[in-house]
């Protein structure tokens, strides 16, 4: 029987209504009286040198307040990195500065050269078209070998070249995998792009600055994943504002997906300007702003090989991956084609010898960073369309071949870093082929063949690392912060309760299910327990929502909160019930003597803690309020298998997604509906990666998708209604809940189900394509069916 | 500046504007009533959908002059005056059709015009219905199920295998 309330229970959502009447409080909502707008005049060339800027006509113009450029920003922190990644001969990762406006050069189009602050957009708009700039254009390197071609143009002068790191890893296993390539029976090779991608969250991102000189205090409203991180990084490393001075804000979000975690230059400006100018600041992104400033996500090219013995066992991955970081390092770019791809290669295969190669480079485009799964697609792309090229190149099934080489036994450590704690690839694989019905596919194969179309069915798998810790690992691995989370309970006297969480919710819907755990946990309705999350001033610390890791790392904080607090309230209550504490129970909202009708009810033992007149101030103090840090011991592994299937046009190269299926291996799950949601949005990214979505630059660097008439999103019509399970479920081992995170696996699963299809598809009509680069747009599938 | 006034959510109200004041300008800014979105530049993405004398239009492609003496109905107008939902509105929250809640609005907007003009769409009417729409969060299918749902259809086994 579904449960009704609690840990797996279906709750509705308790946002939605706010949501679903216009009462949602998003940044954009948000004015302060007497408010300035700031627009920015950002290069339109991808690489030039600012020989002037000449803002004195503009600032006559009507309702300018003041017009700041970079120089307004000398002596002042530029962006930080936070993750300095260390390259195969030890050194570190070159690191270039980023001001908070263009110092010097412009490095992308969009790049912010000007701000101006006006008393409304329009006249900071019209002000910002008076500005007279010079600006002498230079060359602009956008593909990534070419930038590393010697006499390159260099995006940064300063740097020796436009690589930022050439990672090896295992570095020591590099002659081993080697060896193993040369002498294996079958090696199977694979050129691939991994596209670029706009997140494109719906709710552009906004920021409003404001400053009190009352108390000396500045306060930023930002529409951010993180906003402790935000404040961490902008009042530590950029504009020197200390945490108690500064307040940061992330109300109702309306979407991440990644593009969200990162410092941007426009919150420090807004902050920074607010002081300035003595006024609150407002900046509101628009949809092509977004595409030329949110960091863009992907955009990996990679050569990987798969060698194979005369039993089709894998010995060994070798894989080369250039990597674009775009004109800056955003906050966590180098980790992504690092730490968060390397470490997944082995996926769920028994390969024991892998070598990762990824040369991360500079070009002049917007910078790259986490993009929903974060270099975990980029590692089951790779890994899943080589193990399928490899399977019909050995003339065997693609679903043997992979079971063949499951990883069976758990915990199981790969030869790329990580132990797995567990999973069972086998149970999630047996669901797949009943829940997709793979025995009814030929029988559907010859119905799209009798109306002149042809079906392709793909199947892979994935296995991803949420939760990234712990602290102490990632601090070797270059991380400059800390992976825990926090969370403070605090009860009030009638016996409600509000929860203060670092993580953050956009869209995941913690409001409604991290109650369903407390609740759970006391026995109490879970109405009674509301969550407060987004203002650093409420709530004590948090890393914040990415890498699917909320409830896996937060919602453990939040476990160990509430067992602190149950541990006191035994106590009172053992003083309220004249018991021994060690025979307390607790159960439906109330503390029983074990094996007695003695109780007291959750309410009463609250109220005492508040009036304590009858209570052991000797022994506890009064108030029941209790804190956590959690820091992770490892990873948690979620993993699962994926089909799609697809009918293909040949007369157009048309792709339609006629069924897709995913099976899922979650640990326990607390909100399966939820959950379920989750993977759906997860599924269509995919897709849309898969078949539509592509970042172009052209040769100059010009950004040719800036808009939603040229960037291809996914669409109502484009995907179809999803077959989710996630009924196979191996709870993660080591944080309470056996929660494994459940964010990303749509995203990181599908790309290659879907490209898997297609070439499947197009084999059945007896043409031997073995790859076509994503998107699979119906020119490019058509072009590759001619050939 | 011209002077406007309309009808909005049942509410006349007037002020006046520029000549470019867009209408989702005019109705976020003006009558603060910022439950209807902004998501993009190029009249693509339908977070501003509203309705205009009963017809689902993009509030960020009509001039608030052009609106004088329309009659208005936002996201805020749908809910009974005692907060009881629009059966639409309700349908979103049982069948989970919202995430992140920024495209939510437009999208309401969107299937109450549509399950006016056909009171018993198929699926692939309302997929077609929602091209001028756009959702991150949810790939579709719950917004899909949830507008079903809402024509009064037995929505229990969609994608149950």
């Amino acid at each position: 029987m579904p449960k009704d309330s609690g840990i797996g229970a279906a709750s509705k959502r308790r946002e939605d209504v706010r949501f679903l009447t216009g009462a949602g409080n998003y940044t954009d909502d948000i004015n302060i009286y007497g408010q300035a707008y700031v627009y920015f005049l950002r290069s339109d060339v991808a690489h030039g040198k600012i020989n002037s800027i000449d803002t004195s006509a503009a600032a006559e113009m009507p309702g300018v307040v003041r017009i700041f450029t970079g120089a307004d920003f000398e002596g002042v922190g530029g962006l930080p990195c936070g993750w300095q990644v260390t390259d195969r001969h030890g050194q570190p990762m070159q690191e270039p500065a980023h001001p908070v406006l263009a110092q010097g050069k412009v490095r992308h189009v969009g790049d912010p050269i000007a701000a101006v602050v006006a008393d409304s957009l329009q006249e900071a708009r019209d002000a910002a078209e008076a500005i007279e700039l010079d600006i002498e254009e230079l060359p602009a390197v956008v593909n990534m070998k070419a930038a590393l071609q010697e006499g390159a143009p260099k995006v940064h002068d300063d740097l020796t070249s436009n690589l930022c790191y050439d990672w090896g890893f295992v570095e020591d296993n590099k002659a081993a995998v080697d060896e193993a390539i040369k002498n294996a029976a079958h090696v199977t090779t694979l050129e691939l792009v991994n596209n670029r991608l706009v997140a494109n969250p719906m709710e552009p991102r906004v920021a409003v600055g404001d400053y009190s000189r009352a108390n000396d205090e500045s306060t930023l409203y930002t529409t951010s994943q993180n906003p402790h991180v935000i404040r961490l990084l902008m009042g530590a490393f950029v504009l020197g504002i200390p945490e108690h001075k500064l307040r940061v804000v992330a109300p109702d979000v309306g979407g991440g997906f990644g593009t969200k975690i990162f410092h941007y230059a426009e919150e420090a400006f807004c902050t920074f300007a607010a002081k300035k100018c003595n006024r609150p600041v407002k900046w509101t992104a628009s949809r092509s702003e977004a595409f030329m400033s949110d960091a863009h996500g992907r955009d990996h090219v990679t050569k990987i090989e798969l060698a194979l013995d005369a039993d089709n066992n894998f010995t060994a991955i070798r894989t080369e991956t250039y990597a674009n970081m775009g004109a800056y390092l955003s906050t966590f770019a180098p980790s992504v084609p690092t730490w968060l791809h390397g470490t997944l290669m082995a996926g769920n295969y028994r390969t024991p010898l892998i070598y990762v190669n990824v040369k991360a480079v500079f070009t002049n485009t917007v910078p790259v960073d986490a993009y929903r799964g974060a270099g975990r697609p980029e590692a089951t792309y790779q890994l899943e369309r080589v193990v399928d090229k490899a399977a019909r190149e050995l003339g065997v099934d693609p679903i043997a071949l992979r079971r063949q080489n499951f990883i069976s036994e758990f915990p199981y450590a790969t030869p790329v870093a990580v132990e797995y704690d567990t999973g069972n690839y086998f149970a999630t694989m047996d669901k797949l082929e009943e829940v997709a019905d793979l025995a009814g596919f030929e029988a559907r194969r010859k119905a799209s063949e009798a109306s002149g179309k042809l079906r392709g069915l793909g199947v892979n798998c994935y296995i991803e690392a949420c939760g990234i810790a712990p602290s102490n690992l990632v601090g070797q691995l270059g991380a400059r912060a800390g992976l825990y989370d926090a969370a403070t309970v605090r009860v009030n006297a009638t016996g409600t309760i509000s929860v203060m969480v670092g993580a953050h919710s956009h869209g995941q819907g913690h409001e409604t299910a991290f109650p369903q755990v407390v609740a759970d946990m006391l026995g109490i309705d879970e109405s009674m327990i509301e969550i407060v999350h987004g203002d650093s001033s409420k709530i004590p610390f948090g890393m914040g929502t990415y890498g699917s890791r909320s409830l896996a790392v937060c919602g453990s904080a939040m476990v160990k909160a509430t067992e602190k607090i149950i541990k006191k309230a035994k106590k009172i209550a053992s003083h309220l019930l004249e018991a021994s504490e060690a025979d307390i129970e607790v159960k439906d909202g109330k503390f029983t003597v074990a094996g007695t009708d003695k109780s007291v009810a959750w309410g009463d033992v609250t109220l005492a803690a508040y009036v304590p007149h009858n209570y052991p101030l000797e022994d506890i103090e009064p108030g029941l309020e209790e804190t956590a840090f959690y820091d992770p011991s490892n990873f948690t592994y979620p993993s699962g298998a994926y089909c799609c299937e697809v009918e293909l046009d040949p007369d157009t190269g048309k792709v339609t997604i006629e069924r897709f299926a995913a099976a899922d291996d979650f640990g326990n799950v607390v909100n399966p509906m939820i959950v379920e949601g989750q993977v759906h949005g997860g599924i269509a990214q995919g897709i849309g990666q898969a078949l539509l979505e592509n970042c172009v630059y052209d040769d100059e660097g010009q950004l040719l998708s800036a808009s939603y008439m040229d960037y291809a999103m996914p669409r109502a019509d484009d995907v179809p209604f999803y077959v989710v399970d996630h009924s196979c479920q191996t709870p993660c081992t080591h944080n309470p809940l056996g929660v494994k995170g459940c964010g990303e696996a749509g995203a990181i699963g599908s790309p290659p189900a879907v490209v898997n299809a297609v070439i499947d598809a197009i084999q059945s009509g007896g043409k031997n394509v073995l790859h076509i680069d994503m998107p699979l747009s119906p020119q490019r599938v058509w072009a590759a069916m001619q050939d | 500046m011209a002077k406007v006034t309309m009808t909005v959510n049942g509410r006349k109200v007037s002020g006046e504007v520029p000549g470019n004041r867009l209408l989702v300008e005019f109705l976020r800014e003006d009558q603060r009533l910022t439950g209807t979105h902004v998501g993009c530049d190029t009249s693509q993405c339908g977070a501003c959908v509203v309705h205009v004398n009963g017809k689902a239009v993009k509030s960020c492609t009509m001039m608030a002059s052009e609106a004088d003496g329309a009659d208005i109905t936002t996201i805020e107008g749908m809910a009974e005056a005692d907060g009881t939902m629009h059966p639409i509105q309700q349908a979103f929250q049982d069948n989970h059709g919202l995430q992140c809640g920024f495209c939510t609005p437009g999208m309401v907007m969107s299937a109450a015009a549509l399950l006016k003009d056909n009171p018993n769409p198929t699926e692939a009417d309302v997929r077609h219905y929602l091209e001028g729409n756009i959702c991150r969060c949810t790939g579709y299918h719950n917004i899909v199920k949830a507008i079903l749902a809402a024509a009064g259809q037995d929505v229990s086994k969609i994608a149950a295998e």
